[in-house]
């Protein structure tokens, strides 16, 4: 498996999803004109996309940083662990983005 | 300059090398900046999803309160200081024109701190309600 790189990957995406972050406070403290074109995006089939695209990165890249601590401290270097280090964080980082992702339908999708 | 004559401790020897000239205070502050978003992530995504399909008004309520804008920028902090380090860890691992690899770092720092700056005023903005 040689998912550092995904690790990396991810990393850099996040830093450009950044973006959307700082676009939507400065959005918010701007007024309802510039909210409302924030909002626009992200309801848009695209900006769902991007948004889960980049939820996707941010659990797949905490799962993998955990996996990371786990090696800082010294654990988990035999081979099976690595694999099922590096597997618990593939699988864990999809599942909390499906988790996220049905929490916020739950929650705000009948506002 | 360091022969076995020399003055200076082991510890001064070593103090600033790597290929950041930094020492080890990047990868250090790499991890605490790490850990401070792992135990954020969590309320972070709860006001998240507080906000989702609220019209301004609403939004800017909830971003403007205390607890709210304090969680968000202590995550600002923690994510742009780290993105900061990471995109110039991969900076260094795959530039090896020098001026080219100085120029990306300094541009990558000019990012994270306009990222970081343009959202912290955004928050204090929405906190003191103009």
């Amino acid at each position: 498996m040689a998912l550092s790189i995904v690790h990396r990957a991810t990393g850099v995406a996040l830093y450009f999803g950044t973006l959307l972050l700082a676009w939507w406070l400065i959005a918010a403290a701007s007024g309802p004109t510039a909210y409302a074109n924030v909002q626009a995006f992200t309801g848009s089939a695209i900006g769902r996309l991007i948004v889960f695209g980049y939820t996707w990165a941010l659990m797949h890249h905490l799962c993998s940083g955990i996996r990371h601590f786990v090696w800082d401290l010294g654990y988990g270097f035999k081979a099976n662990e690595r694999e099922a280090l590096t597997w618990g964080a593939l699988v864990a980082g999809i599942v909390l983005t499906v988790l996220v992702w049905i929490i916020a339908y739950a929650v705000g999708g009948g506002r | 300059m360091s022969g076995p004559s020399s003055m200076r401790t082991p510890l001064e020897r070593v103090r600033g090398l790597g290929s950041a000239h930094t020492g080890t205070g990047d990868f250090w502050r790499q991890r605490l900046t790490a850990v401070a978003m792992t135990l954020l992530i969590v309320p972070v995504i709860v006001v998240v999803i507080m906000l989702i399909g609220r019209n301004h008004a609403g939004a800017a309520q909830i971003l403007g309160s205390i607890p709210i804008a304090i969680i968000l920028l202590l995550f600002i902090v923690a994510s742009t200081w780290h993105m900061k380090i990471g995109m110039q860890v991969v900076f260094e691992d795959y530039i090896h024109n020098e001026k080219l690899k100085i120029a990306c770092v300094m541009a990558n720092n000019f990012f994270c701190v306009a990222v970081a700056l343009a959202s912290i005023y955004a928050i204090l903005k929405l906190s003191s309600g103009v």
